[in-house]
């Protein structure tokens, strides 16, 4: 449902982990709010806390202090409204089960009729363009198309919100391409709200409608940044445009200074 | 090499004559040294052969092989079922595990026949005891491999289940147990061998039936050919054994045997 509501919101979120060595303070101070409907990078220099972000929203960790909400109630825990891709596919999708019982996991313990259920089954794999395989193992597939398989498997889930955790850091550049475009097709197709997650920036600007830049550890928000490129994008003439560059050096430039120092108060868009 | 390409037969035929010749060889090796022979006690494969046909074709195979494949059934399926049952509990839980752990690797550590004694007071002379002893050697194996196994679950894979909300009935049968089944496997490959060994012990002991006893009868009346083709129905049983947990085995571990396949190509 784009309709630009409000559907995400993360007000001062803190994260600690304690250590033998003490406390290490993983993200500091951090709030951004995102809309229903909306597809919203978040990126930032390595070791700066995005997987930690991930896990809090997706209700795997718990926040030191902080709120976040969900469709204005308080996120406690995991919960049906929140899909994760995580970005080890080899390790989440469960080598014993088919492709289709992959999918089909996280609806078994739904109330869905049979026949629901296998329909539901076979539209998120025929979205991401394997229907061919459904009877075949996780493992007898190249990892792009494993993690097509998680994809589908978090769609099919039909969650508000999904949440992807670098999930194309471990394929090849022709791969990523391709499956980053899927990301967009859904988003545009089915209108579900996605958080990405990346350390490529040139990943963040063509796929994101915003840009969240976070700091260096201890994480805030650097930057939220409007990207105002056409909706209607595509590998080639899209990273061409002037635009395209425009944003991807601006936001170069705001992870070299967060890579140097505290984070700096956050600047408007050029 | 051969330059002509042997049909996958004949290959297959092939294979299976290598894997026959030595144990040909050697019977036909130990058929000539046992005629040398002048002990009473070394007879040759031919004899043994022939009481094999008299003795345990017939009424022992009722009265004796029956009762002692039972218990051996009984206490194989015991151990796999408490070993796992217990195993998947005390894997999940870690302060559980860290508790336990000494004192089962101490439990573990016990030779099993010590415990016939204590069991036969315990219990009498009855199947009940003879299953105990078993079970007493064979879960061990079993009970730590599954708490291995359930330990070292993935966690990432955990994770999974953690996001989707997975109910922890589906987890058990959907991530915790196969997660864990190649060590279970493993496990429980050892668990037969000791099995079988406590089975014949547990026989030797007190009893009136069953395999053990009848080879202790053989022994102790000098009957040395009758013994022999007692121990040669062990072995063949044992054998049997391991070709019945083949099976199984390749059933259970399919897409963990295909997924190494291809990691190694």
């Amino acid at each position: 449902m784009p309709d630009g509501s409000p559907l995400l919101r993360v007000e001062h979120l803190r994260k600690v982990y304690a250590t033998t060595t003490g406390e290490v303070e993983a993200i500091g101070d951090l709030s951004f709010t995102m809309s229903h409907g909306e597809l919203v990078c978040i990126v930032g220099p390595s070791g700066c806390g995005k997987t930690t972000l991930l896990k809090c929203l997706a209700g795997l960790l718990r926040p030191t202090s902080g709120r976040m909400e969900m469709d204005g109630a308080p996120v406690t825990g995991p919960s049906p409204a929140m899909a994760v891709v995580f970005q080890e596919y080899g390790r989440s999708l469960y080598p014993w089960l088919t492709v289709r019982g992959n999918v089909e996991l996280p609806l078994r313990h739904k109330k869905l009729s049979r026949a629901v259920r296998d329909r539901i089954v076979t539209d998120a794999i025929e979205a991401v363009g394997l229907p061919q395989a459904t009877l075949s193992h996780p493992w007898q597939l190249s990892g792009g198309m494993q993690q097509r398989v998680a994809i589908a498997r978090a769609i099919a889930y039909q969650p508000e919100v999904l949440i992807m955790d670098e999930p194309f850091a471990a394929v090849d550049a022709q791969t990523r391409a391709e499956l980053e475009d899927l990301v967009r097709l859904l988003h545009l197709t089915r209108g579900i709200s996605t958080v990405f997650v990346t350390h490529d920036i040139d990943e963040s600007v063509y796929l994101g409608q915003r840009v969240l830049v976070l700091s260096n550890s201890p994480t805030r928000v650097q930057e939220d940044l409007v990207i105002d490129l056409p909706s209607e994008r595509d590998q080639l003439t899209t990273r061409a445009l002037p635009r395209f560059t425009e944003l991807r050096t601006h936001i170069y430039g705001q992870i070299q200074r967060a890579r140097r120092g505290p984070a700096a108060a956050p600047r408007s868009a050029p | 090499m051969n330059t002509r390409p042997a049909g996958p037969v004949a290959r297959a035929a092939a294979n299976f004559l290598f894997a026959l010749g030595l144990p040909f060889l050697t019977v036909v090796l130990w058929g000539i040294w046992s005629t040398a022979s002048t002990s009473r006690f070394f007879v040759g494969p031919l004899t043994i052969l022939d009481a094999f046909r008299q003795i345990w074709i017939g009424p022992a195979f009722v009265d004796d092989v029956l009762p002692s494949l039972y218990r051996l059934a009984l206490g194989i399926v015991a151990s796999i079922v408490l070993g796992v049952a217990a195993g998947v509990t005390i894997g999940r839980f870690r302060r559980l595990r860290e508790t336990l752990e000494p004192l089962l690797e101490f439990f573990r550590a016990i030779p099993p026949p010590v415990l016939i004694p204590v069991a036969m007071l315990l219990l009498g002379i009855t199947d009940t005891m003879k299953v105990v002893v078993i079970v007493s050697g064979a879960i061990w194996p079993i009970l730590l491999n599954t708490i291995e196994g359930v330990r070292a679950t993935d966690s990432v894979m955990v994770e999974t289940a953690d996001s989707f909300q997975i109910p922890s009935w589906e987890r058990l049968w959907l991530l915790v147990l196969p997660a864990a089944s190649p060590r279970i496997m493993t496990g429980v490959r050892q668990a037969l061998s000791v099995a079988l060994i406590l089975m014949v012990i547990s026989e030797m002991f007190a009893s009136s039936s069953g395999l053990g006893y009848r080879i202790a009868y053989f022994q102790r009346n000098y009957l040395i050919a009758e013994m022999w083709s007692g121990i040669l129905l062990l072995g063949l049983i044992g054998v049997s054994l391991a070709v019945l947990f083949g099976l199984a085995e390749r059933r259970v571990l399919r897409w963990y045997h295909g997924m190494k396949e291809i990691t190694r190509a």
